[in-house]
């Protein structure tokens, strides 16, 4: 986990679920093959309706058409983000794309234990509705040691909540990784 | 103690666990499929060696299911790589696209296979998993990794949920089915509502719901955030699993002071036909404020909508009518659609009633519920508006974004296909 996480912000709405994030059409290319797994970048976060795309803009892609990385580095949610499916593809897909971290105000269960047992991408939960207060492309900061997160486009800073636990399986790059740190299973 | 709670402390090895305890279980049944099931083999081989043997060949059980009757080679690989995992290891419960062992939906497949015991501990790499709750277990949807470890160590990390009880008193009245009461719930509480919980059923209108029914409630714990859906088990339970198992289990019940969080009482008898509107499940609204609704499409199938009490409901609408849109009918297993065409209604079988009143009947398995491939059975790639079974409306779900989806019981769903917009089930049933 990096102290800071600086990149432009994309900014979506509330109960973002799995096939928004990653549609199930998608979720056959090879997780391991460098070529095909590039695709869960290309198509991360497709599913969103137009409107609802890139807030408060609307019609802007995550990632451009026919790119395989995203310029968005921080997705900005509301509340439930990664709810539906279990399908581990959707961090997988953001991660792919270029994402470092994700800040909603909540997150279903699934997608945040995926998010952080796979070491994907930081989930981090805000302490206020961000969705109307930063836009797609501020420029943002987190600090993840005083979780922080400063919009620097408008120089308003806001409180995060702290990881906790998940901090420890973050910092060891996801849960197998940890779980041989701390003994659990054969190194 | 509440029912879960004292799973997982069994589990865990431990006299007492308390909801938010992180604890080490140890797990009978591992599930996976051809969508999460790739990439799980993947990730084991890659922390446990590519020569590595799985924990117990008889707790690891592979159900392809998803995108099974496409020409998506990327799809058709995927079961190829179950295929050869299954070879390898030499997995006696695998259900190979193709020959007699075929099943269809994993969460169905799990229960006719004697695979869902009281008081067991079950995980999948599908968020439906927790459906295997009705029958007095834990069951929980995990991702890749989690279930990877699963593989190699028989372990699982969690934490201990909270539990919200949900009782259901009185008589079921004829023009509801299971799909209405989870629906009200859901509309209740949110699709965060039980983030991080438990959905604990009780009252007398579950357990006089046949055990596919009562999967109905706890498949779609999901949809309101759960972590898992859970019924304490009955004789009706213990039948069912004795007539597919010699396995032994031990059923658990919660002690008269567990403590939940939240505890809500419904009277089945004042509840009316509900739906979900446009996307999500928890946009609740009566069949009968949002009749008249114009429909493009009627879909009767998945985990939740693709039993045979589902199809037998539906029979009774549509028997000696005809459908005026699309309507299409998908059998969760091929246990099931044998059942089409063995059970009857008034001397004439399912698979009759439905062909007669102009529905495409498909072959079993999860099909059009989840989008898939593009040329999957019953999936939409307009504007439709479909009224479905199934137990997920977000955008795209079905396939095409631009789609609306409604989910509602089989009885409405048969209702609504007779007529062409959204139907009351009480104004056509006899």
């Amino acid at each position: 986990m990096e102290a800071i996480i600086k990149g432009q912000a994309y900014v979506v709405g509330d109960a973002i679920d799995t096939d928004q994030i990653i549609p199930a059409q998608h979720l056959v290319y090879s997780l391991s093959d460098p070529e095909e797994r590039r695709f869960y970048g290309r198509y991360a976060l497709s599913g969103v309706p137009p409107e609802g795309q890139g807030l408060p803009f609307g019609h802007r892609p995550f990632t451009p058409p026919d790119a395989f990385t995203s310029p968005y580095r921080i997705v900005v949610a509301g509340s439930n983000f990664g709810c539906g499916s279990s399908r581990e593809h959707a961090p997988f897909a953001l991660a792919e794309a270029g994402c470092a971290a994700v800040v909603a105000e909540s997150y279903a269960r699934i997608f945040y234990r995926n998010a952080v047992g796979g070491g994907f991408l930081v989930p981090f939960e805000s302490t206020e509705r961000l969705v109307e207060r930063i836009r797609t492309g501020d420029i943002l900061s987190i600090d993840t040691q005083v979780g922080t997160l400063a919009n620097e486009t408008t120089g308003e800073t806001f409180l995060l909540k702290p990881l906790g636990d998940v901090a420890d399986i973050l910092r060891a790059g996801g849960i197998f990784n940890y779980a041989r740190q701390a003994g659990l299973i054969p190194a | 103690m509440t029912i879960t709670e004292k799973i997982l402390a069994r589990h865990a090895g431990r006299d007492r666990v308390a909801p938010g305890d992180n604890i080490w279980v140890e797990v009978d049944v591992l599930m996976t499929h051809d969508v999460c099931g790739p990439p799980t083999i993947e990730i084991f081989k890659r922390e446990f060696g590519e020569h590595a043997r799985v924990w117990d060949r008889e707790k690891v059980v592979i159900i392809p299911d998803h995108y099974i009757f496409t020409k998506n080679h990327h799809a058709n690989r995927n079961v190829e790589i179950l295929r050869a995992f299954a070879a390898e290891q030499d997995l006696p419960h695998y259900y190979d696209v193709g020959t007699e062992r075929y099943k269809g939906v994993c969460h169905m497949a799990l229960a006719e296979e004697g695979f869902n015991r009281p008081g067991s501990l079950l995980v999948g790499t599908d968020s439906h998993t927790c459906t295997s709750g009705a029958f007095g277990m834990f069951s929980t949807g995990i991702g890749n990794t989690d279930a990877a470890l699963v593989m190699g160590t028989g372990k699982l990390w969690l934490k201990v949920p909270e539990t919200m009880k949900f009782v259901f008193e009185g008589s079921l009245p004829p023009y509801l089915m299971a799909k209405d009461l989870i629906l009200t719930v859901i509309g209740d509480i949110g699709c965060d509502g039980a983030t991080y919980r438990a959905l604990e059923f009780d009252g007398e209108a579950v357990y006089d719901l046949p055990v596919h029914e009562r999967m109905t409630l706890t498949n779609m714990a999901i949809e309101a955030g759960g972590k898992s859906g859970i019924i304490a088990p009955d004789e009706k339970i213990f039948e069912y699993v004795r007539a597919r198992t010699d396995a032994p289990f031990e059923p658990v019940y919660g002690d008269p002071d567990a403590r939940y969080h939240t505890f809500r009482v419904y009277d089945v008898t004042t509840m009316e036909p509900v739906v979900a509107k446009p996307h999500s499940p928890d946009n609740r609204a009566a069949v009968s404020e949002v009749a008249g609704t114009r429909l493009d499409r009627a879909y009767i199938g998945s985990c939740t909508g693709g039993k045979l009490e589902d199809f037998e409901a539906a029979a009774r609408i549509l028997k000696g009518e005809e459908v005026v849109i699309d309507t299409f009918i998908v059998p969760a297993t091929t246990h099931i659609a044998r059942q089409l065409h063995t059970t009857t209604l008034d001397g004439v079988s399912l698979y009759e009633i439905f062909e007669r009143a102009g529905c495409q009947i498909g072959k079993a398995s999860c099909a059009a519920c989840l989008g898939g491939p593009v040329d999957t059975f019953g999936r939409t790639h307009g504007s439709e508006v479909v009224i479905s079974t199934t137990n997920r409306n977000f955008p795209g779900r079905m396939g095409s974004k631009q789609a609306s989806v409604y989910l509602a019981s089989p009885l409405t769903v048969a209702a609504s296909a007779l007529t062409g917009v959204i139907t009351d089930p009480r104004t056509v049933l006899v």
